[in-house]
């Protein structure tokens, strides 16, 4: 990448940092409402630790992947957001009469939500540790919870920015968020997939790759080192990551000619 | 006949726009179902806990909760659009507008009340689908539906109090977040007996567990502390009612 690329991604992820960083309404919630919901869903679901054939004794370890995939989705909604705030001011199209390259515009957007998931994953780690959560992969295993949590915020980033350079209305990303979110529920976020007694909700859950991205996570804190589950969830994330990016790309494009 | 007339326009106005705006309808039918969805398929496991000893099935126990939910974030969310007035100015000019300020409030409120319905219905229909188990006889079903109906005007209320002191979106967390976490501090997974720990304990307190429970009840026909539990839902609306009208009185004050 050359120098002044790079000079133009390191000031707009700034921007996006900093923007996020100054809107505690932005900030408090994808790091405040999973944890919130962690901690009031191991108490509730504790019981279900008692079902046969469920894989730990302790639900706050099986439920500490959900944060991680919530947050993301949470980080996804609010960059669309503030992306599509930008065309909706005017930011964008006076940005796209500089000398800035769109791919940087892109590339900078999502650096500020891969440094917001980071962020927000060592909050959720931290949680955690301090829960009393004793991650099965050992402090290797949390490094590349990281890494994880860096690519998946890369897929949901990119997403999210093409759902905003598509749709260019903030209350239309606003809209869409409980369609996100179905993704979330209709996974095995709260139950293992083997013992989802509903059929068809087990095969959407199956079908859905948002089951193997939790599951990834999930396998770190209470198996240990789980190749099949690391592949998938890696898998899945990379796919989704450039998929997004390059429908982001595209309408990035197309919003440039646009404007 | 004046008080009758605000309270009219303000709730067919609310209404209409609520019906005609996808982005504020779609959210409060959704949420619902997709709690319902989720808890009642991906959870129904939990019923084969030792202990679980609701007799009308996983779907019954949930679709309690989630009724009893959308009740109280039907409220909620006309709050939120009471912010919105405000924020937009569409506020003020009512206050001006208005013989009589009262029918502001209680035309938000009859407003809240039809969204509520709207969402149930739906709820009801989609739970009897999924082969909802239905124990209770007529009297304990409008019975049920009637807690339902005052917990969404506790949750109007609240949020409504809240919505006229501030007028701004900003204060839409304060709205939300506590009736969540009171929602979600109740057993809202199994029977209290089966909370375990510090949620056990905060439950037993919580007045949303009462309403949980003679729900449940009363679906499966066979109601308990349905006096406590209804008496405790009157006294917050009485509390909340209050609260709504001094916040009332606060946007009057703010001119």
């Amino acid at each position: 990448m050359s120098s002044p690329l790079l000079t133009q991604v390191g000031a707009l992820a700034q921007r996006s940092v900093v923007r996020t960083a100054r809107q505690p309404a932005s900030a408090i919630p994808p790091l405040v409402f999973p944890v919130l919901l962690l901690l009031v869903n191991s108490g509730g679901l504790k019981a279900s630790t008692l079902l046969p054939g469920f894989p730990t004794d302790s639900f706050l370890a099986f439920a500490l992947a959900v944060p991680f995939i919530q947050g993301a989705l949470f980080s996804m909604v609010n960059a669309g957001t503030d992306l599509a705030r930008d065309i909706q001011t005017g930011f964008f199209s006076r940005l796209s009469l500089t000398p800035v390259r769109g791919s940087a515009l892109l590339a900078g957007q999502i650096t500020g939500i891969v440094v917001l998931g980071i962020v927000q994953a060592v909050f959720y780690i931290s949680v955690g540790l301090v829960l009393g959560v004793r991650f099965a992969a050992g402090p290797a295993g949390i490094a590349l919870l990281l890494v994880y949590a860096a690519l998946v915020a890369i897929a949901f980033g990119g997403l999210g920015s093409f759902l905003a350079l598509r749709l260019g209305s903030s209350e239309s990303i606003q809209g869409l968020f409980p369609a996100l979110f179905v993704f979330l529920f209709i996974s095995s976020m709260n139950t293992p997939r083997d013992l989802i007694a509903v059929s068809w909700f087990r095969f959407l859950a199956t079908i859905n790759p948002v089951s193997y991205l939790i599951e990834c996570v999930r396998s770190l804190i209470i198996t240990g080192w789980d190749t099949r589950a690391l592949v998938l969830g890696f898998g899945f994330a990379t796919l989704i990551a450039i998929a997004s990016l390059g429908a982001a790309s595209w309408a990035l494009g197309r919003r440039m000619e646009r404007t | 006949m004046r008080l009758r007339g605000v309270i009219a326009g303000v709730a067919w106005r609310m209404l209409k726009n609520v019906v005609t705006t996808p982005s504020i309808l779609l959210p409060s039918l959704l949420f619902p179902l997709l709690f319902f969805v989720a808890f009642a398929g991906g959870l129904s496991q939990v019923q084969n806990v030792p202990g679980f000893d609701y007799p009308n099935g996983y779907t019954a126990f949930q679709f309690v909760f989630v009724l009893l939910q959308a009740a109280a974030f039907g409220g909620v969310f006309t709050g939120f659009a009471i912010a919105r007035d405000f924020e937009g100015g569409f506020g003020r000019r009512l206050m001006l507008a208005s013989p009589n300020r009262l029918g502001i409030v209680l035309g938000y409120g009859v407003a809240a009340v039809f969204r509520w319905v709207i969402t149930a219905m739906l709820l009801t229909v989609v739970a009897l689908a999924f082969g909802m188990q239905v124990g209770g006889g007529p009297v304990d079903l409008v019975a049920l539906y009637t807690l339902a109906l005052i917990i969404n005007v506790c949750g109007f209320l609240w949020s409504a109090g809240i919505a006229m002191r501030i007028r701004t979106m900003q204060a839409a967390p304060l709205m939300q977040m506590p009736v969540f976490l009171l929602l979600f501090l109740a057993p809202v997974y199994v029977p209290l007996s089966l909370l375990g720990g510090t949620l056990h304990a905060v439950a037993r307190f919580n007045p949303v567990t009462y309403a949980l429970g003679t729900g449940r009840g009363l679906l499966a026909g066979d109601a308990t502390q349905v006096g406590l539990s209804f008496g405790l839902a009157l006294v917050l609306v009485v509390v909340f009612s209050v609260w709504a009208l001094r916040g009332l009185r606060s946007a009057e004050a703010a001119g």
